[in-house]
This record gives C-alpha cells, sequence and structure tokens, in this order.
C-alpha cells in the first residue's frame, strides 16, 4: 500500500518537474525575443532622429544618417521582389495545377525545400561567380539577383501550399462552364489562394530585406548616394555590418538606429503575413 | 433564308473554332511558362554547385585533399587550409544543437499540452518571430549586449568553477573574451530554436488524439504520455526537425561573424575566438586579394555547401516520411 502510494507520489512529481521544464523553456523563449526587442529598442530609439532618414552615411567620427543605406535596401529589395515573385508564383502554380502528380513536382519540391534553408552567403557566392566575376566590379543590380534567388524558394513553397488548398470543386465548376485550364487558373485557383500568396510575399520582402551576407559581395557597400544599378550600393544591413564593428561611437549608434529600422520593418511584415493567413483559418 | 442562317453558324463556328485554338494556345504558353519556372529552380541549384566547382578548382586542384586537413591559413605566404573553418562549424553547429533541441521539445510540450488555449497562438508567433529577426540583428545584439554580460558573469565563473577539473579546465580555459566558440553557439541556439520548435509542435498535432487519450485512460501522466507515446511517435518528425536546424546553424553567417573572434585555429578551450566557414568568406572575401585566396574561400563555400545539402536532404527526407504517414 505504502509503496503504491510512494509510487503514485514519485510519478506525479517527476511529472510536476518535467511540466515546470516545459514552462521554465517557454519563458525562456519569450524572455529571449524580449531581451533582443529590449536592447534594440533602448539602444537603437536614442539615435532616432530625421538626420537618420534625410542624411548621407557619414565619415568616420561625423554625425550623419542612413539616407543611401535605406534608399539602396528598398531599391534592390524591389527588384529583387519584382523579378523573384513572378517566377516563383509560376512554378509554384505548375507544381500546383499542371504538374501535381508529376515526377519533375516531386524533384522541384524536393530541391526548392533545399535552396529554403540552403545559406544565403553560398547564393552570394554563386551570384558573384555568375555575374560579378564576369562584369568585373560590385553593383546593386547583381545584390538584386542575389536577392531574387532568395525570394523564388519561399514563393514557390506558399504558392504551392496555398493553390493545394483551393477544393477541386471550384476547378470543376470552372471547367463545367467551359473556361480552358488558364483560365480557371488565373480567375478561379489564384482568386482564392491569394491572401496566401500575398502572405508568401510579404515573407519573402521580411527575408530578404534583412539579408546581409548575399549582398557582402554583390552590392557591396557605398558610402554615398548612387542611384546606378551598374555601381556599388549602399544597403542597411551592409551599413550595420560595417558600422557596428567599427570603432567609432556615431556609427555604432547609426548601427543600432538601423538596426532597429530593419527589426521593425520585418517584424510588422510577418505579423501582417501571419494575420492574413490567420484570418483564413477562422473562416 | 437558309443560306443566310448557314452563313451565320458557319461564321459562328469559325470564331468558335478560333477562340478555341486561341485557348488552346494561350493555355499551352502558360503551361510552358509554368514548367519553365519550375524546371528554373533546378537550374539554380545545378548553377550553384557547378559556379562553387569551377570557383574552388584552382585551390583545389593546388592544395588536394590536404586542404581539408591543413589548419594553417595564410594569406601572406599563399597557404591556406579548412581545417580550422570546418571543426569551427561543426563544434558551434553541435553545441547549439545541444541547447537549442532540449529547449525547443519543452516548448512544444509547454504548448501542445500545458498552455491555455487563448494563449497558445500568441506565444506560438512570438517564438517563431525570433525566426523572423535577421541575423545581423542578433550579430549587433551578441557582440555589445551579450558578449559583455558573458565576459564580466557567467565565464570567469565557469572558469573558476572548473579550474581544478582535469579536462573540464581546458574545455573551458580563460582568458575570458566574451567573444568566442561557446558565444557563437549560444547565439546559434536561439536562432535555431524556433525552427526545431515549429516543427516538433506540428509534428506533435499529427499525433492520433486516440492514442494520447488511451495512454491517459490507464492513468498516465502527462509527462508520461509525452514520454512515451507523442515523442515516440514522432520521432523522425523531430529529428528531421532538428536536422533542419542543424542545417540552418552550419550555414549562418552575419550573428556568427560578431561573436566568434575570427581567429584561424583551433583551441581546445570553448571560450577562446574561433572560425566557421561561413564567417571565414564573410570577412574576407572582399579583401581578398590573388585568385588563390579568392578560390581557396570559394572552396571553403563547396565544403559548406556539400555539408548543408547532405544535412537538409536528410532532414527533409525525414519529414517526408511523416508526412505520408500521416497522409496514409
Amino acid at each position: 500500500m505504502s509503496t503504491a502510494a510512494s509510487l503514485h507520489q514519485n510519478r506525479k512529481r517527476k511529472n510536476a518537474v518535467m511540466m515546470t521544464l516545459c514552462v521554465v523553456a517557454a519563458g525562456i523563449g519569450l524572455a529571449w525575443l524580449a531581451l533582443i526587442l529590449g536592447a534594440l529598442l533602448y539602444k537603437g530609439l536614442s539615435g532616432v532622429n530625421l538626420a537618420v532618414f534625410t542624411e548621407m552615411t557619414p565619415p568616420p567620427g561625423d554625425a550623419g544618417g542612413l539616407l543611401n543605406a535605406i534608399y539602396g535596401s528598398i531599391v534592390m529589395t524591389i527588384i529583387g521582389i519584382v523579378v523573384g515573385t513572378p517566377i516563383g508564383v509560376l512554378a509554384g502554380t505548375y507544381m500546383a495545377e499542371y504538374g501535381r502528380f508529376s515526377k519533375l513536382t516531386t524533384v522541384v519540391r524536393f530541391i526548392n525545400d533545399i535552396l529554403l534553408s540552403a545559406p544565403s552567403i553560398i547564393i552570394g557566392l554563386f551570384v558573384y561567380e555568375l555575374m560579378v566575376r564576369p562584369m568585373g566590379h560590385f553593383s546593386a543590380i547583381a545584390g538584386a539577383v542575389a536577392l531574387s534567388i532568395l525570394v523564388i524558394p519561399v514563393v514557390v513553397r506558399t504558392t504551392e501550399d496555398m493553390l493545394n488548398l483551393v477544393p477541386n470543386a471550384l476547378r470543376e465548376a470552372g471547367a463545367a462552364i467551359g473556361a480552358p485550364r488558364w483560365v480557371v487558373i488565373r480567375s478561379v485557383a489564384y482568386r482564392a489562394a491569394l491572401s496566401g500568396i500575398v502572405t508568401g510575399i510579404l515573407l519573402a520582402i521580411a527575408r530578404i530585406s534583412g539579408e546581409t551576407a548575399p549582398l557582402l559581395f554583390t552590392a557591396l557597400n557605398n558610402q554615398f548616394w548612387s542611384s546606378n544599378l551598374n555601381a556599388p550600393m549602399a544597403s542597411l544591413p551592409v551599413t550595420i555590418f560595417q558600422f557596428a564593428l567599427s570603432p567609432y561611437e556615431e556609427w555604432q549608434q547609426l548601427a543600432w538606429t538601423g538596426a532597429l529600422i530593419i527589426t521593425l520593418t520585418v517584424l510588422g511584415l510577418s505579423i501582417i503575413a501571419r494575420s492574413l493567413t490567420g484570418r483564413r483559418e477562422d473562416r | 433564308m437558309t443560306a443566310v442562317s448557314d452563313a451565320a453558324t458557319s461564321s459562328a463556328l469559325r470564331t468558335r473554332e478560333a477562340t478555341v485554338r486561341r485557348f488552346a494556345f494561350t493555355d499551352m504558353a502558360f503551361r510552358t511558362a509554368t514548367r519553365l519556372s519550375a524546371i528554373l529552380v533546378l537550374v539554380l541549384l545545378g548553377g550553384v554547385a557547378i559556379s562553387l566547382v569551377t570557383g574552388s578548382w584552382e585551390a583545389l586542384s593546388k592544395f588536394g585533399f590536404s586542404f581539408l586537413t591543413t589548419e594553417s591559413w595564410n594569406p601572406v605566404t599563399e597557404n591556406f587550409g579548412a581545417l580550422a573553418p570546418i571543426y569551427g562549424t561543426i563544434v558551434t553547429s553541435a553545441i547549439a544543437i545541444l541547447i537549442a533541441v532540449p529547449i525547443g521539445i519543452g516548448i512544444a510540450v509547454f504548448l501542445t499540452e500545458l498552455c491555455p488555449r487563448p494563449l497558445r497562438r500568441p506565444i506560438g508567433i512570438a517564438v517563431e518571430l525570433l525566426a523572423g529577426i535577421p541575423s545581423i540583428i542578433y550579430g549587433i545584439w551578441g557582440l555589445f549586449v551579450f558578449a559583455p554580460f558573458l565576459q564580466t558573469t557567467i565565464q570567469p565563473f565557469v572558469i573558476w568553477l572548473f579550474k581544478g577539473i582535469p579536462g573540464l579546465n581546458s574545455l573551458f580555459a580563460g582568458p575570458p573574451y566574451g567573444i568566442g566558440l561557446l558565444t557563437s553557439s549560444m547565439i546559434l541556439a536561439i536562432m535555431v530554436l524556433p525552427f526545431i520548435t515549429s516543427i516538433t509542435k506540428d509534428v506533435f498535432d499529427t499525433v492520433p488524439a486516440v492514442l494520447k487519450e488511451s495512454a491517459y485512460g490507464i492513468g498516465c501522466t502527462t509527462w508520461e504520455v509525452t514520454r512515451r507515446v507523442t515523442i515516440p511517435y514522432t520521432r523522425v518528425g523531430i529529428m528531421g526537425g532538428v536536422m533542419l536546424g542543424l542545417g540552418r546553424a552550419l550555414g549562418e553567417t552575419m550573428a556568427v561573424t560578431f561573436v566568434i573572434g575570427n581567429a584561424h585555429r583551433i583551441s581546445a578551450s570553448l571560450f577562446a575566438p574561433g572560425t566557421t566557414i561561413s564567417a571565414t568568406i564573410a570577412n574576407e572575401f572582399t579583401e581578398a586579394d590573388g585568385d588563390l585566396y579568392t578560390s581557396s574561400l570559394v572552396s571553403l563555400g563547396l565544403i559548406l555547401f556539400i555539408i548543408t545539402f547532405i544535412i537538409l536532404a536528410l532532414a527533409r527526407y525525414m519529414l517526408l516520411r511523416i508526412d505520408s504517414r500521416t497522409g496514409a
């Protein structure tokens, strides 16, 4: 009787210990997020002023802003998205619509998943060999191409997943009134999967707007204003990298402010993206 | 009368035929465009592999197999070996996984078994937001906040604690720089945590409720259900998630570049600065003068590509297995 009771006690105690550890683990996860965001706000906010958005990156030891870096980031992100999204959406369309059961789809899905998690610095090396070396110089367009290669797998994945969720009855209804397949895809499948596909694009923007490694030796950096796509261009992440590792206090402050800007942008985009799909699930 | 209607039908037929032909043509064009885009994904990966091989050819043909086993990395004498970065990459990733797996599984258990339902989604999203933070943010945070904290509190204490214990005292030998292998591992652990958590949570959700309920029905505690039913049932999926996290950790660049110290040597102490493959490339590529130097860095990239490709392929294979089981 007493051994049975103590066994019961033991199991209950063990359960309590393990479950407490699980709660602690969740606490640790949340604490990290809070610590990082807290430090960013604390160090970054003090540097936020109008000059950040209106002045160029300064020479060492001077005050200045991040205008050319912000501009460069926006330009390269937009080109990356404009180039990468159509390819990604079309590839995802093939996988979910025309070739849902083909061998090609299985292979592409596997390779795409690997590209999705492949180290981004490898993509940087690839674009360096592909564009920078033949052209003989670093350029913004090479940086944008590197970013577009990062966009493609994200968009392919979400497009395929979202199109697969569209009920077949909808497609059959479209086909039954005589619409050819591409019209069914365009007017029925895309429309039904629209919020999901937009989510994928937002997630892709969130991903590439903070990417540093693929830009390091494609777009390089530029201390001055440049809108020439064929020349090196500054970007926010690379500028943060350079400024944070410098010994100058003004540069480090700008790095923190830039880090805050990027993080808020990225987190904002992912929260919008999630709320789009969240509504979907509730329906 | 009949002639007129005949003409009308035949012209209607003609326009209908033309429309159908136009539809068929557009459909074929659209189909080809989608197919080509899908093939482009394959071409991209192939192109990455080919460009890395051609780029690394010069260094690999000069150093041969000894590239993998040489520790020295000397741009002045142009003698390059990949051993130190490979060592740093593997050690930091392995420790990161050791730290992240128990925490990740713990969070997944918390989210599936313990968390009150209204809190589930917000907490899940918060953990996944960790995955969305760009790696350079982890880097700047690690360098300016985390490393000084470790340097002044944890590291001196650990060095003092293990001073008299053989083995451990060389593993945790000073001086406490703050930056180094262990700091990088801890930053990496935070970065891969969301990947492991979200996949573990997803595979936990695939466990049939009837299995768990029957275990609860014979009086199991929550922990026993997790330990004896949920984890064994989802073992392959968890492994897949862990491998995916490992793939991320191996290739992670910017965060590590900030806090590893970028020293081309292999030290027994985890507090010592070291380097990883990706950090070496990020730090030195634009400054590399000479084709052999650049080519050696591309060779490092090729090695990293091969390692991550194998790990990620294994991860996908394992996750596919659990997918097909829930599909069946």
